[in-house]
């Protein structure tokens, strides 16, 4: 921050990408331990950012501290870049760090997102940084931090292995369908913040960087390239995504994430890619679903 | 055909000029002024200096007047702006004996070195909506006011005069806890570093020193009604202006910043005392910017609350529960999660109903076969 008199009251400028180049090192420091120790939630000093809490704070605080003069940023929501939160960040960096933007998955360096991992199969050259509300997998069975840290510190899982048992014994499968708790590297039990569990194999073994950012609770961690990442399950009821019964109606694209639109008040509905990108490249390409033009 | 709806970034533009409007409001009335928002809106001016963790009235007012008058909207503002600001070090503690004192009150003591000083307070005014306030320009004098009523303002000293805490003066008779000493270590800090528990008291006055009036407020009013009673008493409450001291190290000597403007409350509470520790007073511990009486007494009673096991008391209330009463005390923290749940939550809800629907078909099928 610095200021400059212009009349009345002075003017206010920021440094690149708003966060002081300490508070960069900060964080950078805490994404080094992360990235060393993959799937432990390092505390780090968040500071306060001018978006609220739960909105995005953490990850824009990661994406400060990546991101160079060179890089391309993408930011989604709910998969998709037209989204207002994912407007309103990447309006953010566009005027606090002047970096190129963009929509595409392919050109992007840096993706940050909330609750989605993109389609299109990330490379080694790129970073996606996750937005996270609750870092800690364990919360929601163990209210108490100075709890939690202990049992990742044992790795006591037990009490997740025993919610994810009486789901099955409650409703003969496992009722968790997104911020599906996942094993990373054979180690910690993670959070892979509220991404629907269709996209939990995605994080396996990817070659791209993955960073998340917890702003309100403080906490950073990360998967590193090519690592084992494991949703949890048993022999008997081993994991398994969701499955859409029809195709994109837009792109034809099976395979893919879909959101349901209510087309009327008479019980119709559409699904389509919740991935904007993904969708449209496909569309560009020639792809047509039933109700694609 | 079916086209998304799209325009995110046309909406959140219109939606922003709809708010300037609707901020600046009838555009035939004059524009509020920071310097009337300081001067007459003095008391949500301190509040959002005391929870925005930043004493600057003019920012205040501004944050007050561009967050149309709410409060914890204009405190974020604060927030979002104190944190870019580099730190050049720590001043001196704040002498709060050396204060100029505009406000002292004691609960405990009829009279006491000092005096004690009414100042500006709504308290003993009879709350009567007071008309004549509405009347514009001449009509701003008040039934109470000085002018109206004949009261005699009085003068405020030039310089503060040394007005021993009555903590002190208990003090003495070893009837009261002593202050901890200085060890001299450098104060943790909250907004530079993450907070582990259980926490050290600067750790736990910090944070409740930018903890959230209304909750705190809730809380101190729970010891009172018996979920962990500690018969409190007003010690003192005192208000006014106190000097801030920097040592600048690169010179060696010790210079002046100003004065800001602060209300301390010491809560006086009882101890039966322990096997180590003969019966005496404890106390609770507020200090906020600004006048802000009724947040200084509830962080004290609340700081209290929280030093049940250093006492050596039984843990059995909400407000004794160190983790839950300060990881959920920050206003901008609370209301940005609450408030998060605005924003779009379709994929993790298609999962959800696509699970609601399979789960629905079992049930439909399991029910069909009880029939058969």
């Amino acid at each position: 921050m610095s200021a400059s008199d212009v009349g009345g009251m002075p003017q206010i400028t920021y440094n690149f990408a708003y966060l002081d180049e300490q508070t960069k090192r900060m964080i950078r420091r805490a994404i080094l331990k992360a990235i060393a120790v993959p799937g432990y939630q390092v505390p780090f000093a968040a500071r306060e950012m001018p978006m609220p809490y739960g909105w995005g704070t953490g990850g824009v605080q990661v994406t400060a501290a990546v991101l160079g003069r060179d890089d391309v940023l993408k930011v989604i929501d709910q998969g998709a870049d037209d989204t207002t939160n994912a407007v309103a960040i990447r309006g953010f960096f566009e005027k606090t760090a002047r970096v190129a933007t963009t929509t595409s998955t392919t050109e992007a360096t840096v993706i940050q997102t909330r609750h989605r991992i993109p389609e299109t199969k990330l490379r080694e050259d790129q970073i996606l940084v996750y937005q996270v509300p609750i870092p800690e997998p364990l919360r929601f069975l163990e209210p108490r931090e100075t709890e939690t840290r202990q049992l990742h510190a044992l790795a006591e899982y037990g009490l997740m292995h025993v919610k994810l048992y009486e789901d099955i014994a409650r409703h003969g499968h496992i009722a968790t369908t997104y911020a599906y708790p996942v094993e990373v590297a054979g180690r910690y039990v993670m959070d892979p913040s509220p991404i629907p569990k269709f996209d939990n194999p995605k994080m396996d073994d990817s070659p791209a960087l993955q960073l998340f950012g917890a702003g309100r609770e403080k906490r950073i961690y990360a998967i590193p390239p090519h690592t084992k990442v494991r949703s949890l399950d048993f022999e008997d009821h081993p994991f398994k995504v969701q499955r859409f019964a029809k195709p994109c109606a837009l792109c034809g694209a099976t395979g893919a994430y879909l959101d349901e639109v209510i087309l009327d008040d008479k019980g119709g509905r559409m699904f389509v890619c919740s991935d904007t990108d993904f969708c449209n490249t496909r569309q560009e390409e020639g792809h047509r679903g039933e109700m694609g033009a | 055909m079916y086209v998304a709806a799209k325009g995110g970034e046309k909406a959140i533009r219109n939606a922003h000029a709809l708010l300037a409007k609707r901020r600046r409001g009838n555009e035939n009335l004059p524009s509020i002024g920071l310097d009337q928002i300081a001067a007459q809106l003095t008391l949500a001016v301190d509040r959002v200096m005391a929870e925005g963790s930043l004493y600057d009235i003019e920012l205040a007012s501004l944050a007050v007047k561009q967050a149309r008058g709410d409060l914890i909207e204009a405190i974020f503002l604060i927030r979002a702006f104190r944190t870019t600001l580099p730190r050049f070090g720590n001043a001196q503690p704040l002498d709060t004996s050396r204060m100029l004192v505009r406000r002292r009150v004691s609960a405990t003591f009829k009279d006491l070195p000092g005096g004690q000083l009414l100042g500006p307070t709504f308290d003993y005014t009879h709350r009567l909506l007071d008309t004549a306030l509405g009347g514009g320009e001449n009509g701003d004098i008040s039934g109470d006011s000085p002018v109206a009523s004949g009261g005699d303002i009085g003068d405020i000293p030039a310089a503060p005069v040394a007005m021993p805490r009555v903590t002190d003066l208990l003090g003495q008779e070893g009837l009261i806890e002593a202050s901890p000493a200085d060890d001299g270590a450098e104060p943790f800090d909250i907004t530079r570093a993450p907070v582990a528990y259980p926490v050290d008291r600067a750790t736990r006055l910090q944070t409740l020193a930018r903890g959230d009036e209304g909750y705190l407020l809730a809380l101190g009013y729970s010891t009172q009604r018996g979920y962990a009673r500690s018969h409190p008493f007003v010690g003192e409450i005192r208000f006014g202006d106190v000097e801030v001291i920097f040592e600048v190290p690169e010179l060696g000597f010790e210079v002046s910043l100003g004065t800001v403007q602060v209300t301390e409350c010491q809560m006086v509470n009882q101890f039966k005392g322990s096997a180590e520790v003969p019966p005496q007073f404890t106390r609770g511990y507020g200090l906020v910017f600004g006048q802000c009486e009724r947040k200084a007494m509830s962080m004290a009673l609340v700081e209290r609350a929280l030093r049940w096991k250093e006492l050596g008391e039984e843990q059995s209330a909400p407000a004794q529960d160190e983790e839950f009463v300060l990881s959920h005390c920050d206003n901008v923290q609370a209301t940005g999660f609450v408030e998060h749940l605005k924003l779009p939550h379709y994929v993790d809800f298609q999962a959800e109903l696509d699970l609601v629907r399979r789960m629905r078909a079992e049930h439909e099928a399991e029910m069909k076969e009880a029939a058969e």
